[in-house]
């Protein structure tokens, strides 16, 4: 008999767990898998100089005012630097949620650019396993400097330089992202023959999450061609610094060997060096407007 | 010996037959047990300050209602509530749900006055529904008001009551804390259908 109960009580046990927490697991074993994409790899568009695998979504508009100040080591006459300041402006716009466009003007060699930034890849979780994102950017600069020599021929064309960049970002974790930034340059006109019209660099990134609006960010590129003959001679442009979001504002500050804003200036052109002190304090401001609010889900 | 054998004989068949009585009862109770339940629930909250009114919206709100015992559970991923303006949805997800840590929220309840639907007769009809709501892993007792709609091929329910961000320990910064009611309307709307048991 005792054989019996046992077996008794066996069957009355699922009479008992129609309980609410049997309820649950139905829905959880009839949910149906999503494709869980990664959000905020990095918090704005730029890491701090360069692009960031970070787009516009659709219909949103950010105006980005961007300061590089003097260098630290031009003492406390300058200000340590504050004395002297480049301004870039910037508009940029999510057209569709995978290509944003952009415009701006950047007080180095007067210099208007625009670019593209396309995503090609999100990385994501759940029904789609894909373990990086994948972006390409493209970009024109114009510099309307004067040319310093007037005797001379000089074309149009020699004020441009273009730019091609693959983006290629992971977020490791919830607090900590990198990127790698493969990335050529071409320009029109150099300054002698010895300097490259084109220019590879690997660029890297890296945000590490301090507290949740808050994080530590660094970026480095790594130029490729040898540097020694260029003049003015270049080095490879690093930035350290900290993005802090506030709402519909990030700020980015920073110190970076570089005085450039825009690809082609910071990649190309930084020559600066950290070990003798020629250290930019610099700040990126985006405040963020939607222009285009999101269809509405379907409502009750 | 032989009585032994006889008696052990016997506890089987008692058995056998035991056995196949539960098991046809098992079934019968398990078909009697009716549950309600949908996937597409909608459940949407709102937030209105003189500085900025902010909305959110989910239609897939997966949720079960047992009409016999009153259980009602819901559940939601929390990267399904879109907002009007992107960067609201990112904040949403990245700052305050912490959606990548915490994908889910959801609630276990009961209807308290059972009685007073009659899941027979279509009509619309008051209830009080109780029981734990789980929101950004804090579980708190909530009491709230709702009607029971029965409609043919199912029964809707609705519900309207208020949270507060910080019950479930969801820090608002002090420069964003205007901007966000310390009320928020939680709107519950689902359409339910049977389901059959398996």
């Amino acid at each position: 008999m005792r054989r019996l109960s046992f077996t008794f009580l066996f069957f009355l046990v699922p009479l008992g767990i129609f309980a609410q927490d049997d309820l649950m697991n139905l829905l959880n074993k009839d949910a149906p898998k999503e494709i869980n994409y990664t959000t905020a790899t990095f918090k704005s568009t730029r890491i701090m100089n360069g692009h960031s695998i970070e787009r516009m979504p659709e219909g949103q508009l950010d105006v980005r005012i961007s300061h590089r100040f003097g260098t630290l080591n031009s003492g406390a006459y300058n200000f340590f630097g504050l004395d002297q300041s480049n301004i870039h402006l910037g508009l940029e716009y999510g057209i569709t949620n995978w290509l944003m466009v952009g415009v701006g003007r950047s007080e180095f060699e007067k210099t208007y650019d625009g670019f593209a930034k396309f995503s090609i890849l999100r990385q994501s979780t759940g029904l789609k396993e894909m373990p990086v994102s994948v972006s390409v950017v493209t970009s024109i600069a114009l510099k309307t400097i004067k040319f310093p020599d007037q005797t001379r021929t000089n074309y149009f064309t020699s004020r441009l330089a273009y730019v091609a960049q693959v983006l290629v970002a992971r977020k490791i974790s919830e607090g900590f992202s990198l990127q790698l930034t493969p990335s050529y340059i071409h320009r029109n006109l150099v300054a002698t023959e010895l300097d490259p019209n084109d220019i590879l660099a690997l660029g890297a990134g890296a945000r590490l999450k301090l507290t949740k609006r808050v994080s530590l960010n660094g970026e480095y590129f790594y130029i490729a061609n040898p540097k020694t003959y260029m003049n003015p001679q270049i080095y490879n442009p690093l930035s350290l610094g900290f993005d802090i979001e506030t709402g519909g504002h990030v700020f980015q500050l920073f110190f970076t060997n570089s005085l450039g804003m825009t690809e082609k200036q910071f990649i190309g052109a930084t020559t600066g060096q950290w070990k003798k002190g020629d250290i930019h304090f610099g700040f990126n401001i985006s405040r963020v407007f939607t222009l285009k609010k999101h269809r509405k889900p379907a409502n009750y | 010996m032989v009585l032994c054998i006889n008696n052990l004989t016997l506890n089987r068949i008692i058995m056998k037959r035991l056995f196949l009585l539960l098991f046809f009862l098992n079934i019968l109770i398990a078909v009697n047990a009716q549950k309600y339940m949908t996937k597409n629930g909608y459940i949407g909250f709102y937030s209105h300050t003189p500085m900025e009114d902010i909305k959110a919206d989910n239609n897939q709100v997966a949720g079960v209602l047992d009409i016999t015992t009153g259980d009602m559970v819901f559940q939601v991923l929390i990267k399904s509530f879109h907002f009007e303006r992107a960067l609201m949805e990112e904040h949403f997800n990245e700052n305050y749900m912490e959606s990548d840590k915490i994908p889910k929220s959801s609630f276990k309840g009961k209807i308290t006055n059972l009685s007073s639907v009659n899941f027979a007769k279509e009509g619309t009809y008051d209830v009080t529904v109780e029981g734990d709501l789980t929101i950004h892993d804090v579980t708190n007792k909530i009491s709230t008001k709702g009607t029971i709609e029965v409609v043919s091929g199912g029964i809707n329910a609705n519900s309207k009551f208020n949270i507060v961000p910080e019950d479930y320990k969801i820090s608002i910064p002090g420069v964003v804390r205007e901007k966000i009611d310390k009320n928020l309307a939680v709107t519950v709307t689902m359409k339910f259908t049977p389901v059959a048991t398996k």
